[in-house]
């Protein structure tokens, strides 16, 4: 059977081959225990970095309009990108 | 004139920029004992009692008063106290004084444990979502936080994790806690008696502790009571003389409040790392009091009306 393990990349700008500035993974097969604060070091340069090992992207974040009034505030990081790669594990 | 040692105005740009002024080991080491003696014993995990019901005894036991929320912060500690104490030491009353001005509030404090994995009992050993701490906080005006570390924190501890720069986000508490890990981002390892003074909106989380021991840490939030205007150490501000050149520059800039304010963080988006420069720039006149000022043109750019 296979489980998914998810990597989450937040990048410089809209571009996938923009340099990563955040970054998150979970893992289904329950092996690994990724959390807050586990290392200071991204796991790929780029999201294209990604998809050269073998990540398979799913999901991207729109690029939105700027709401009238609120052109100059920051708040979540806009430059989101899901990847994910199945993984067999023992039945 | 105060007679505090009030912060510099190089130090209120670093904390402008970045939301946080780090201070090591200057609480003295008889404070740091009578605070952890104050909080008493912790006790050794026992297999029949969960790490809830230790940490729910501890927080019981411990001598720190329950005060009020709007309890002015002057009144909110017994005099001869261990946190009395180290709040009077000069530079953190001159801190204090700097950052929120003259009265300032209590708003809460917590006393922040964190577990080795012996007393998880086969619970998971995890470290804290990374989060902004309140709510969705839209002032200028911010609160500060100073957090407390009475004892020695190494790496294994977990010391406390903080993303500088990211207190102008507007955010909603732990929505940002999907981001397990940010470039820049600051794990506390410190000596005993150290103290670091966060914007109330500076991103952070407790690390999961893997030492043999529990880590102790102290945070107080306080509110200003009056304007946060032009109460640092004012005869370190040198008047701005012209903008200097930008984007096209033959050398390193020399150091200056211009230069603290526009040094980008590791995690800055390309086009919103700009949007942090407009937002600094607005909180810099905040503390100064001044509404024209500006760095690197990037208000002046905007505010000019030149069909009005």
């Amino acid at each position: 059977m296979t489980r998914q393990k998810v990597l989450v990349l937040y990048l410089a700008n809209s571009a996938l081959d923009a340099p990563t500035v955040a970054w998150a993974v979970y893992d289904g097969t329950g092996e690994t225990r990724p959390m807050a604060g586990d290392t200071d070091t991204p796991p790929y340069k780029t999201g294209v970095d990604a998809l050269k090992d073998g990540w398979r992207l799913f999901q991207a974040s729109q690029i939105l309009p700027h709401q009238r009034g609120a052109e100059f505030d920051v708040s979540y990081l806009k430059y989101e990108f899901f990847f994910e790669r199945l993984v067999e594990v023992a039945a | 004139m105060t007679g505090l040692p009030l912060l510099t105005a190089s130090q209120m740009a670093s904390f402008t920029a970045r939301g946080f002024l780090r201070f090591d080991g200057v609480v003295p080491d008889d404070i740091n004992a009578q605070f952890l003696a104050e909080m008493g014993e912790i006790a050794s995990p026992q297999p029949d009692s969960t790490l809830r019901q230790a940490y729910g005894r501890l927080l019981a036991e411990a001598g720190v008063p329950e005060v009020a929320a709007g309890t002015p912060l002057a009144r909110a500690y017994p005099q001869g106290s261990a946190v009395n104490r180290m709040l009077e030491l000069p530079l953190v009353a001159g801190a204090i004084r700097s950052l929120v001005g003259e009265d300032p509030t209590f708003d809460h404090h917590f006393l922040h444990v964190t577990f080795p994995p012996a007393y998880h009992s086969g619970g998971e050993s995890v470290s804290q979502h990374t989060h902004q701490d309140s709510t969705i906080d839209p002032r200028t005006a911010f609160d500060v936080q100073i957090m407390y570390y009475p004892h020695a924190v190494t790496r294994e501890m977990g010391g406390t994790r903080f993303i500088p720069g990211t207190h102008l986000r507007k955010v909603s508490e732990v929505a940002l806690g999907r981001y397990q890990n940010i470039r820049g981002q600051q794990h506390m390892v410190c000596e005993a008696g150290t103290l670091l003074f966060l914007h109330s909106g500076v991103w952070h989380g407790g690390g999961v502790n893997l030492a043999e021991r529990t880590r102790t840490m102290f945070k107080i939030r306080m509110n200003p009571s009056r304007s946060q205007a032009r109460k640092f150490d004012l005869s370190t501000l040198q008047p701005q003389s012209a903008q200097r050149p930008i984007f096209y520059v033959k050398a390193q800039p020399p150091e200056s409040i211009e230069e603290i304010l526009m040094t980008p963080e590791p995690w800055f988006e390309q086009d919103t790392g700009r949007l942090e420069m407009l937002n600094r720039i607005k909180l810099w006149r905040y503390l100064t009091g001044d509404p024209t000022y500006d760095a690197d043109y990037w208000l002046t750019r905007l505010e000019n009306q030149a069909s009005a």
